[in-house]
């Protein structure tokens, strides 16, 4: 646990494993048995201490969720008292109309999935490599003024994402300053928030493989689980395109700071090591750079995929689900059902499905990160080289 | 990392390093190998900065732009996004935040930025208290049931905000504060990822100081708050300018939690302009100015106080 606390080492200290908190507090219990004439005292404290974070997370974290699972369960259009019998309860319709029965509200559920299934598959890989490759350019020995490049890689990811929107929805707008470049290169830019167009549609299109206006009719006529295939397999829209562009613009910076704090560890003697036996910095860099990441660079990967399962400031200002639903998530789709169409039981629902999707992301990063805690195989590697080196 | 085998620094090599670089400001990095090849070096060095000065640059050009066109008129900004001089130059877009006439509709900024100071101001004094109460119970106090919380917390740590959205409204709704400004500050008075920050702090303080304070009869409120609280200044600051980043930029919560403009602040104020007036013109300097404004006490916080921000990224990453 000491990890944790010094903040030295530690790179971006995942939460703790349940099971951490209990080995720390008996062993100061333990310890404190002798004092017990101040323990009746310090319960009725501790308590004190505790009450308003007991009250407000309970109240509007916990509360919210037991609640949330409730409505998810009934057809209610928010205007009764959820509790009573003014609200019809409709068991778990409202899950098997998002996710098994055919139709329109299932059709909707799917496409913000397909949307948001492009999103994370371009910006997961997208912001981990950029990150890495800004920390390790930065933390550079040869290069000067470090902190100043630190500074300009992260100011983004401490902006407001309102403000940040507002800015990328002027540079990308038609005539916009995105635009104006392409122009410079002798690209003509598209119409970037009103084309819904899939990206992978329209790269095939402009190598002639497909029409993207033409739908091949074996992929048009099938589908799955409410879209035809020619839906699934379109790619992001170029809609999407700005909003992904622009969370990696963002988000990279957060996670460079991770992976610097991160390089700082690896121990720059191992590097030197594989220099003098003659490996080129490439291969140092592959070989036993990387595996020294392996733990933080998995870390930005689920880190990530959370991240990316919650978009929604960026949706809201710029694109609110359009052109052709195209930008729409789970996260938005559920606000807009709730406060637009008034079917919370479907925004619930909706809710919790984001939430199994999120919390399986998080489940996979605690058990591998507890993993990182035993000794594992790049710790043996760590010696064989380090016995080489000296 | 606990898997890597601690290494010797920066500072027990101090003789690797003096005689190459002798002009260079100290860094925490020890002395690279002597690879011969120096002007390959040399050249990868230039492309090097080349490339991260480009990166750079595409990192600062949006906030350039802002800038920039926030003091240009209309259709200036509509013809000429990409220019840097502002031609005509104009303060039209600040007068009319400000409401001091100018051309168009006022846009109630004076509204957003009240509130937003309002519930910045709330919300950070009682994170800061409340967060350090409760990290220090975690930490330090025995009573029953707190590991069980800790658990909790942690569990509590990992629920996406936006999975809440839909939930919270629900339960503002059955309290009968929704649409105030209670509903607004009150839910984000605590928040897991700052207790745990604190609890973590107050786990690396010695504990012989308060058990003297405890000694010489001093109650546990009075050690915490003259012995103990004093001792956490730097986990205070880092607490207190996250806690203002975030409730400055907060905008999913207070969407959830509002629906007059009476109580719109920048984030949300700002979203409705934006978003919902893609029909009624472009009006880009106005939007971008407040936009800008917005940014802008953020900004001079991360430029003062640099170092917490990163702390907290290193520190606090689970908070996303």
């Amino acid at each position: 646990m000491s990890q944790y606390g010094s903040g030295s080492g530690s790179v971006a200290a995942p939460p703790a494993p349940p099971g951490g908190g209990g080995t720390g507090g008996t062993g100061r219990r333990a310890r404190r048995g002798s004092a017990s004439g101040i323990k009746g005292r310090q319960g009725m404290w501790g308590w004190l201490f505790v009450s308003p974070m007991v009250l407000v997370l309970g109240l509007f974290l916990l509360l919210p969720i037991g609640m949330a699972l409730w409505v998810s369960l009934l057809n209610w259009n928010g205007q009764s008292n959820p509790f009573t019998g003014a609200a019809d309860f409709v068991g778990v319709d409202n899950y098997s109309n998002v996710l098994t029965n055919d139709g329109l509200d299932r059709t909707l559920f799917m496409t913000s999935v397909r949307n948001n299934l492009y999103f994370v598959l371009l910006v997961v890989p997208l912001q981990t490599i950029l990150a890495l490759a800004l920390a390790v350019a930065v933390n550079s020995r040869r290069i000067k003024g470090k902190s100043i490049f630190r500074t300009i890689f992260y100011f983004p990811s401490v902006t407001s994402s309102i403000a940040i929107s507002t800015v990328f929805l002027f540079l990308f707008q038609g005539s916009g300053a995105v635009n104006a470049l392409l122009k410079w290169v002798g690209i003509t830019g598209p119409k970037w928030f009103t084309d819904a167009n899939g990206l992978v549609w329209t790269l095939l299109g402009g190598l002639g493989i497909v029409d993207p206006d033409k739908p091949a009719a074996a992929l048009a006529s099938n589908g799955f689980l409410g879209l035809s295939w020619w839906d699934w397999l379109s790619g992001p829209s170029i809609a999407m395109c700005t909003i992904i562009v622009l969370v990696v613009w963002t988000s990279s910076g957060t996670y460079m700071l991770i992976f610097l704090a991160a390089l700082q560890d690896v121990p720059a003697e191992l590097e030197e090591a594989a220099l003098l036996d003659g490996a080129s910095r490439w291969q140092s860099f592959r070989n036993v750079t990387i595996p020294a990441l392996r733990p933080v660079i998995f870390l930005v990967v689920t880190l990530g995929l959370i991240g990316s399962w919650q978009i929604f400031d960026a949706v809201y200002v710029m694109s609110q689900g359009a052109p052709g639903n195209t930008t729409l998530t789970p996260a938005f789709l559920s606000y807009t059902a709730g406060f637009q169409d008034s079917e919370y039981g479907r925004a619930a629902a909706i809710a919790f499905i984001l939430l199994a999707i999120i919390m399986v992301m998080t489940l996979i990063q605690r058990v591998v990160l507890r993993d990182r805690d035993k000794p594992v195989r790049t710790g043996r590697r760590f010696g064989a080289i380090r016995r080489r080196a000296s | 990392m606990s898997t890597v085998p601690t290494t010797p620094s920066a500072r027990k090599t101090p003789t690797a390093r003096r005689p190459r670089t002798p002009a260079h400001t100290p860094t925490s990095t020890p002395a690279g190998p002597r690879v011969p090849g120096g002007t390959g070096r040399r050249v990868l060095l230039v492309v090097l900065y080349l490339l991260l000065t480009g990166i750079g640059l595409l990192y600062l050009l949006p906030f350039a732009i802002q800038i920039v066109t926030s003091f240009k008129t209309d259709p200036d900004a509509a013809a000429n996004p990409l220019s840097l001089i502002p031609n005509p130059f104009s303060l039209d877009s600040y007068r009319r935040l400000f409401g001091l006439g100018g051309t168009g509709d006022a846009v109630p900024f004076s509204t957003w930025l009240g509130n937003s100071v309002l519930v910045t101001l709330f919300i950070t004094a009682g994170r800061v208290f409340f967060d350090s109460l409760a990290g220090y119970a975690l930490a330090r106090l025995d009573f029953r049931g707190r590991n069980l919380l800790f658990s909790g917390l942690l569990t509590v740590m990992s629920v996406p905000g936006v999975v809440l959205l839909i939930p919270k409204f629900l339960v503002l709704n059955q309290l009968g504060i929704f649409d105030t400004y209670a509903a607004m500050i009150v839910p984000l008075l605590v928040d897991a990822a700052g207790v745990f920050i604190m609890r973590q702090f107050f786990l690396s303080v010695p504990k012989e100081v308060e058990e003297a304070a405890r000694i010489d009869g001093a109650s546990i409120f009075r050690t915490f708050w003259s012995v103990v609280l004093p001792m956490a200044k730097p986990a205070l600051i880092t607490l207190t300018i996250l806690s203002f980043q975030g409730s400055w930029n907060e905008f999913t919560h207070f969407l959830v939690a509002t629906q007059s403009p009476q109580y719109q602040t920048l984030t949300t104020g700002l979203a409705s302009f934006v978003s919902g007036s893609l029909s009624s013109g472009t009006q880009y300097p106005l939007k971008l100015t407040a936009a800008l404004l917005a940014t802008l006490p953020v900004a001079v916080l991360f430029f003062v106080f640099q170092r917490h921000f990163v702390r907290s990224a290193n520190s606090g990453a689970v908070k996303e």
